[in-house]
Order: C-alpha cells, then sequence, then structure tokens
C-alpha cells in the first residue's frame, strides 16, 4: 500500500545532528579553538575573509571551523552574515605606498628603493612533506628587519619616466560603485569589475589569468610588484571635518605592469593591471591583475577574442556562492518537470516507433 | 570575539526591504519586465529560493499567513526549510491549506485550486530571462526586450516543431504578458500556464543569484506563445489520482517497487488531501480501506 | 525657519510594521488599480505635506532616491523633515527624482518633465504622489487595464483639467512612464502607467 513520504522536519533536524556530530569528530580529541585557527590555518582565514568580503579573522575562523573546513561554505557562511550588518559610510581609499610591507617582490627591476624582500613566502620551499610537523616540533624565532618599512611603489618609478598610463583614475565626476547594494549593469565600470573580482573565485580566476598566459587574451605581463602588509582604513567624518582611522587591515597588492603597443587614442606605453586582496594571497592578486588587465578591451581598443576578455562572461560567473548555488540546487527535487520532460520524450518515442513500423510497413508493401 | 547580530523582523534590513518593495512597485506597473534590484545574500543558497524568500520577506506583515510549496507540496524538504525560516525570524502564522493562506511561496508549480482576490504567489525563479538560453548576453537580450524583438523566441518554437512535430517546451514555458513583455513563468510544468492567466491574485517573481523581480498583476492577459496551425495545449494525463481520484490536475509519478509498477499521484498535495477528506477516492486509497 | 520639533516629530511609531502595512495598501493599490486604500499607519509630516504622501515618502524613500519637491513644499519644513526621517535628498531636477510630491492645490507640472524611463530600464521612472481634494466625488471617469476586472469607475476631485491628456500622452509611451500615487487625508489610489482611463459616455 502506498504511503506518501512525510517527515521533512524531522529528516532535516536529524540530518543536522549527524552534520554536527561529523564535524565535532571523534569526542576524545581536543576540539579545536577559534584562536588555533586563526593562527594556524591563516590563510584559509585570509581566503575566506578576501571572498566573504568581511575583514574578521575571528569570525572568519569560525565559518572554517563550522563549515568543517569548505571554503566555498566558509565564504558563504560569513557573506550571510555581513550582508545583515548596517553600513555606516564608505572609508578612504586605502593608501598602499604607505603599507608597512612585510613581503615585497618585483619582477622588473634587480634592485630598486627598498630591496626585494621576500617575508613569509611557500616561494623556494621544497615541497617535501615534513615530519617534524606531526610531532608539533619547536619553531625557530624568525630574523626579520624593522617591521613597517615604507618603500616606495615600482610603478611610481615607471610613472616618473612618464612611461606608464596613470593610476586608475575614474572620470571626472564619477561615483564610487558598490555592486552589493546596486543591481549589476552591463557595461560594467572598472571600478565595480575590481570589486567583484576582489570577491571572486580564486580558483576560477585563477584559470583565467592561465588562460591569458597561454594566449586566450594575451597581455604581456611582468610583475612591476607584489606587496603584502598593513594599511590604515580611514573613514571620512564631515561632521569633523577630517578622516578618522578605523583600524589596520593586511592587504596583498599586485601592480602587474602590461605592455602596449599604443592605439589610436593612446601612445606606446606600459599599461596596468590591478590586484587588491585581503590578507595573503598572492595567487588571488596577481589572478586578478591579469584579469582585470584583461577586461580592459574598451580602454584600448582591443578586439575581445577570448573568455579573460569579456566582462559579461568574467563577472557574471567569477562569484562562488552564486555559482555553487546554483550548480548545488539541481540536487533539490525537479520531478515536477522531470514528469513534463519524462511524458514528452515517451510520446516523441512512441512517434518514432510508430515512424519506423510505418517504414517498414511500406517498405514490406513494397517489395510483395 | 564580535557580537553576532540579532535579525530585523523577516531578517532582512528595512533598507532592504525599502530597496526590494520599490522593484515590486515598479514591476507591477510593468508587467512581465524584469526589474534589477540589488539582491542581498541570504542565509540560504542562490538557487534554492533567496529570490523567493526576499520578495517574501519584503511584503509580510504579522498579519500574513504562509504557505510554501516546492513541486506541489508542502513537505518537500526545501519548502519544510523555507517555511521554519519565516517561522523563526518573523514568527508568522503558517498553513498548508491553499485557501487559508494570504502569501503562497512556491517553486515549480501553481496551486490546483483557483486563487483568489487578496492572495499573493512568489515564484522562486532560477533564470527569469526567457531569451537567455538563446541568447546569454544580458546587454543583447534587454535591447530585445527594449525593441520587442522576440523573432528569436518564435524561430526556436518553430524549430522545434519542424523537427519534432510539436512544441518540445514542456516546463519554464515562454508567455507574452499584456501583449508586451515575453515572460519566463519560471519552471512551471506549461499544465500550469493557463491558471497565470486573468489569475485574481498578485504574482511576484523574484530570481536572487540573477536578481531581477517581475511580477503579473491580478487579472492580466498572460498568453502562452503559440502558432496558429500549433496552439498551445497543456498536458493530458490518461489516468487520475490514485489518491483522490482527481482528474485534470498535474500528477507526480511514484516509482513503487522495480518490477515496473507505477503509479500516478497529484502533485498538489493539499489539493489531494482536501479531496480526499471530502470523500473522493482513488484506486489505491479504495485498495487500501478495502484491505483494513 | 522650522522649528525643531516640527522636523524631529511626525514618523511612523513603529518603523517596521508602519512601512510594512503601509507598503502592502501600495502594493495592493498599484495591483488593483483605482481602489481606494486607507492607510493604516499615519505620520504628520510638516504642513503642508499631506499625511497620506508623509507615510508614503517614509515608507519607501531613502538616500537613495532623491525626491523632489513642488516650491511650496521646498520652503517649508519638509525637506529637512524628510531628510532626517529617510535620509533622502531633495533635488531639484525632475529627472533625477525617483519621487515627485505635490501637495494639495500645487499646479501639477507636465508628467514628461520628470524622469520616464529609458526603453531598456523603463523602470527607473519618477513615481508622482499628488494630493488632491478627494479620491472620491468627482467626474466619474472608467479605467481598464492590468489589475481592473472589466473595468472600474474613478471619480477623485481636485486633478487638473488636463489631466486626462497628461495620462493618455504617458500611457502612450508604454514601457515607459511615470507612475502615480494620488492621495487624500489618509487614503491612496495609484495608477500604474498601465492604466487606461477614458471619460464617461453620457
Amino acid at each position: 500500500m502506498y504511503v506518501a513520504v512525510k517527515g521533512g522536519e524531522a529528516a532535516i533536524a536529524n540530518a543536522h545532528r549527524l552534520l554536527a556530530d561529523r564535524r565535532r569528530g571523534d569526542r576524545t580529541l581536543p576540539s579545536i579553538t577559534i584562536q588555533q585557527v586563526v593562527e594556524q590555518l591563516g590563510l584559509a582565514v585570509d581566503r575566506v575573509m578576501a571572498e566573504a568580503s568581511l575583514y574578521d579573522r575571528e569570525l572568519a575562523a569560525l565559518a572554517v571551523r563550522q563549515a568543517r573546513g569548505d571554503m566555498i561554505e566558509a565564504i558563504f557562511i560569513l557573506r550571510a552574515y555581513r550582508t545583515t550588518l548596517p553600513r555606516f559610510g564608505y572609508s578612504e581609499p586605502v593608501d598602499t605606498a604607505t603599507m608597512k610591507v612585510e613581503r615585497r617582490v618585483s619582477a622588473t627591476y634587480k634592485d630598486l628603493p627598498g630591496g626585494q624582500l621576500l617575508g613569509p613566502t611557500f616561494d623556494y620551499t621544497h615541497r617535501l612533506l615534513d615530519p617534524s610537523l606531526i610531532d608539533d616540533a619547536a619553531v625557530e624565532e624568525p630574523a626579520v628587519k624593522e617591521p613597517g618599512e615604507h618603500v616606495m611603489r615600482v610603478s611610481d618609478i615607471l610613472d616618473g619616466e612618464g612611461l606608464i598610463e596613470g593610476d586608475g583614475r575614474m572620470p571626472e565626476g564619477h561615483v564610487m560603485g558598490d555592486l552589493t547594494r546596486e543591481p549589476m549593469e552591463f557595461p560594467m565600470a572598472r571600478d565595480l569589475r575590481l570589486q567583484a573580482l576582489a570577491r571572486g573565485d580564486e580558483g576560477f580566476l585563477l584559470a583565467l589569468a592561465y588562460s591569458t598566459q597561454r594566449g586566450y587574451g594575451r597581455t604581456h605581463p611582468f610583475v612591476g610588484e607584489v606587496r603584502i602588509g598593513e594599511v590604515e582604513v580611514e573613514l571620512d567624518l564631515p561632521e569633523l571635518g577630517f578622516a578618522v582611522s578605523l583600524g589596520v587591515v593586511r592587504v596583498t597588492e599586485c601592480q602587474m605592469v602590461n605592455q602596449f603597443m599604443g592605439s589610436a587614442k593612446q601612445p606606446p606605453q606600459f599599461t596596468r593591471g590591478y590586484g587588491l586582496v585581503f590578507g595573503q594571497s598572492e595567487r588571488k592578486a596577481m589572478s586578478m591583475s591579469l584579469v582585470d588587465r584583461a577586461l580592459r578591451t574598451d580602454e584600448f581598443s582591443e578586439d575581445i577574442v577570448a573568455p579573460a576578455q569579456d566582462q559579461e562572461f568574467v563577472i557574471s560567473h567569477a562569484d562562488n556562492v552564486q555559482a555553487t548555488g546554483f550548480v548545488e540546487h539541481l540536487k533539490l527535487p525537479h520531478y515536477v518537470d522531470f514528469q513534463a520532460e519524462l511524458d514528452l520524450v515517451r510520446r516523441m518515442r512512441r512517434d518514432y516507433d510508430a515512424a519506423r513500423t510505418g517504414s517498414q510497413d511500406g517498405m514490406k508493401e513494397a517489395a510483395e | 570575539m564580535t557580537d553576532l547580530a540579532t535579525y530585523n523582523f523577516a531578517y532582512l534590513d528595512e533598507q532592504t526591504k525599502r530597496m526590494i518593495r520599490r522593484a515590486i512597485l515598479k514591476a507591477i506597473a510593468i508587467p512581465g519586465y524584469q526589474v534589477p534590484f540589488a539582491s542581498r545574500e541570504m542565509p540560504m543558497p542562490y538557487g534554492w529560493g533567496t529570490g523567493g524568500v526576499q520578495v517574501t520577506a519584503s511584503i509580510l506583515g504579522p498579519k500574513d499567513v504562509l504557505k510554501v510549496i516546492d513541486q506541489g507540496a508542502d513537505d518537500t524538504t526545501n519548502a519544510v526549510s523555507i517555511r521554519a525560516f519565516f517561522q523563526k525570524v518573523a514568527d508568522v502564522a503558517v498553513t498548508t491549506k491553499t485557501k487559508e493562506a494570504t502569501i503562497i511561496q512556491t517553486r515549480h508549480r501553481i496551486p490546483e485550486e483557483g486563487l483568489r482576490e487578496g492572495q499573493t504567489l512568489v515564484y522562486q525563479v532560477p533564470i527569469p530571462e526567457p531569451l537567455r538560453f538563446l541568447e546569454p548576453r544580458e546587454t543583447e537580450t534587454r535591447k530585445m526586450h527594449a525593441l520587442e524583438e522576440y523573432g528569436l523566441m518564435h524561430v526556436k518554437l518553430y524549430e522545434d516543431i519542424a523537427r519534432n512535430g510539436h512544441i518540445a517546451t514542456t516546463y519554464a514555458y515562454p508567455v507574452k504578458v499584456e501583449g508586451r513583455y515575453v515572460m519566463d513563468p519560471s519552471p512551471t510544468p506549461k499544465f500550469d500556464n493557463p491558471k497565470m492567466h486573468m489569475s485574481e491574485a498578485l504574482q511576484l517573481f523574484g530570481a536572487g543569484r540573477e536578481k531581477r523581480i517581475y511580477a503579473v498583476p491580478p487579472y492580466t492577459e498572460v498568453v502562452s506563445l503559440d502558432f496558429e496551425d500549433h496552439p498551445f495545449e497543456v498536458q493530458k494525463f490518461d489516468k487520475p489520482c490514485a489518491l483522490c481520484g482527481a482528474e485534470n490536475v498535474y500528477l507526480d509519478e511514484v516509482v513503487l517497487d522495480d518490477k515496473g509498477g507505477r503509479m500516478f499521484a497529484c502533485s498538489d498535495t493539499d489539493h489531494c488531501e482536501d479531496r480526499r477528506d471530502c470523500g473522493h477516492a482513488g484506486h489505491m486509497l479504495a485498495r487500501k480501506e478495502a484491505a483494513e | 525657519m522650522a522649528s525643531q520639533s516640527q522636523i524631529f516629530a511626525g514618523a511612523f511609531a513603529d518603523p517596521v510594521f508602519s512601512a510594512q502595512s503601509v507598503f502592502k495598501s501600495l502594493m495592493d493599490g498599484f495591483a488593483r488599480p483605482g481602489q481606494i486604500m486607507r492607510l493604516e499607519a499615519s505620520s504628520v509630516p510638516p504642513s503642508p505635506m499631506g499625511a497620506a504622501a508623509g507615510a508614503v515618502a517614509l515608507t519607501l524613500c531613502d538616500h537613495d532616491t532623491p525626491v523632489w519637491l513642488t516650491p511650496a513644499l521646498a520652503k517649508s519644513a519638509v525637506p529637512q523633515w524628510i531628510a532626517f526621517h529617510t535620509g533622502a535628498t531633495v533635488t531639484d531636477s525632475k529627472t533625477d527624482a525617483r519621487f515627485a510630491i505635490i501637495e494639495k492645490g500645487a499646479p501639477v507640472p507636465g508628467f514628461d518633465q520628470f524622469s520616464l524611463g529609458t526603453q531598456e530600464y523603463p523602470d527607473r521612472s519618477t513615481t508622482l504622489v499628488i494630493e488632491i481634494e478627494a479620491l472620491s466625488g468627482g467626474v466619474p471617469l472608467t479605467a481598464r487595464g492590468p489589475g481592473i476586472k472589466d473595468d472600474v469607475t474613478i471619480a477623485v476631485r481636485g486633478l487638473p483639467e488636463v489631466f486626462l491628456d497628461f495620462w493618455s500622452a504617458n500611457r502612450a509611451i508604454f514601457p515607459r512612464g511615470i507612475d502615480l500615487v494620488l492621495t487624500s487625508g489618509d487614503s491612496v489610489l495609484c495608477l500604474p502607467r498601465t492604466t487606461r482611463i477614458a471619460r464617461q459616455e453620457v
């Protein structure tokens, strides 16, 4: 006898209880603290902050733990929280020239004022599994220079010679957009595109950036500079007549310098691709700067011939929270639509079989 | 650690509600036109009804009675989850009875029972643009709507006919609203399209990920696209509902065993229960009673 | 100079639920053009702005929606009241305005002076909120269109003679066009751009 499936509510509650159990894992092991995540999985925390666009290490760490280490899930949790926060205003642009750099490398000059500063990088580590980490061996104190050096930007060196385009000035009277507050519209100005890229999925941007290197929208890039360090965030308060400091955030900035032959509108010069990301993420900042440059086809009268140059394609698909939601929604029930399709396929199949039988009969008759 | 926020009535902050409310009013004033809105991140995934949830959250008040269905049923998991969300954040009265509801949020179905004046049907929409699969670019489809240039859609439907002898679109079947905008009715089966025409209820459509809201006011012409020699027609089922005996309703196919056993039962669970309460019985139900 | 109490007082007693109920009346009003909707929440804006217009402003305006005011309203305490309670700025430009508010008896500018939206984005048009003498008791007109079963009679009092010409010109540029909220006392009557209005045959 048929009994309809019921009890969605109980099933959901039970599933969530099981999820909590799996999240905690073996109860004989100590539970990870939020501080441990902040301190020891710092780059995971950074990525969650960057793509959720909310700078709060502890909340990001909570999200990572709550999501059992699933990064996109953690980003989603933190974004959903961010949406509910009241807006007090828009900060002044951060001045990365005054950054207290911890890492700064340039691929375009052998040496330069401030020097090359490797900082805490995976570069030149040999990717050999390190057994000493299993036993929690003691870690040496680092050797660091005086923290917080201000060093000049590489792009300013080229700018001094007049060989690189200006630094991303928007047209006179342009009001800075915010795609979390306004509906998206194409074509999209560069400020909004950069916002979308900064929130965009690291993997997606990495793949697109890679595609430009392989000839799908080539931009002839050089890393002018990658720098990581702390910058001050300031809010202008009209009532006070001056800006007040809200605190410091750690960011990664990449200025990509690209060759450009010139066009009817522009003289031959170097052009820029720009990347700026919360926390330490060179891969993301570099990918972002490559994609930013690739998307600037309008400004340089370049033909759109590759996916990375197509802003509607790139921006519409860069957001991993949107992407994962829509891809995963396919597991929701679709049986009403499927029923409609079943009905259609059965009908078409009947027509097809009938036609075949009909034509066979016809052939038989003709043969007789 | 930072203090976590307490949420506003119906989750959304007032500024967001105002933005969505303005979009809803413009949507009603331009039936079938997709109004862009700054969709917010919701605490459920994009693609799982965030557009519908934002619309419902923006119109919902303390006097409302909410019904949520997915595939026509109140007890599918996502419907249960969305209903629980509104109970939690708005403490709203809920029902499974179509008659009692003032707001019905739906995914993929329109209730069988005719809606009445004062009711609002909120659709969850995945891809609001009816031309999207013919032209992926928003910049292009926007121009087509502006110029009322819908030739592409007719060509697509006609190609169906040329290839299959009939139009092979079974759900999300495009409609023309008030003689102007071609609109996607959301992925409801085309069986439900005629219910949209001159409906007494207000119909609102929310697409969260795609950031669009659109509307069909009550008593508004909604015509399914077709051709003179190939008029629009809806699916017909051979058998009545196995549980309540209803005919001319949309049925779910349920696989009973691994020997090809099938039964067909109402997709609209409330409608089915209502009928059984009134003494209607299908053959599977009758068998059950006989066995007892 | 407006007194402080005029500016700081007169908003909704319960902002969340009042805004919801006023919005609900507007939504139902636009979904059923020609119906007189009594607002359940009241506001007391500075004179000469009407109570219903005040409630509409509190419900729909914020810093994303520039508001145009008639000269008389602009000279009153209304700009400060709107700024304080909604965050909306007052604009001199009719085409920049998302909302335009016109008090009882003030001349009504031609509808085409406001933003009519574009063919691509017809939603980007001004919504006019006009206070009139009364929403009933005037010359009966027949209204048809979406939201109206068959037809409905509206008989508002206090609209200028040229209204029907303005309105049919507005109807003719569909999907572009302004939308209209007529107010009187604590009630509203909404006319979306889709509504066709004609004089009744004598």
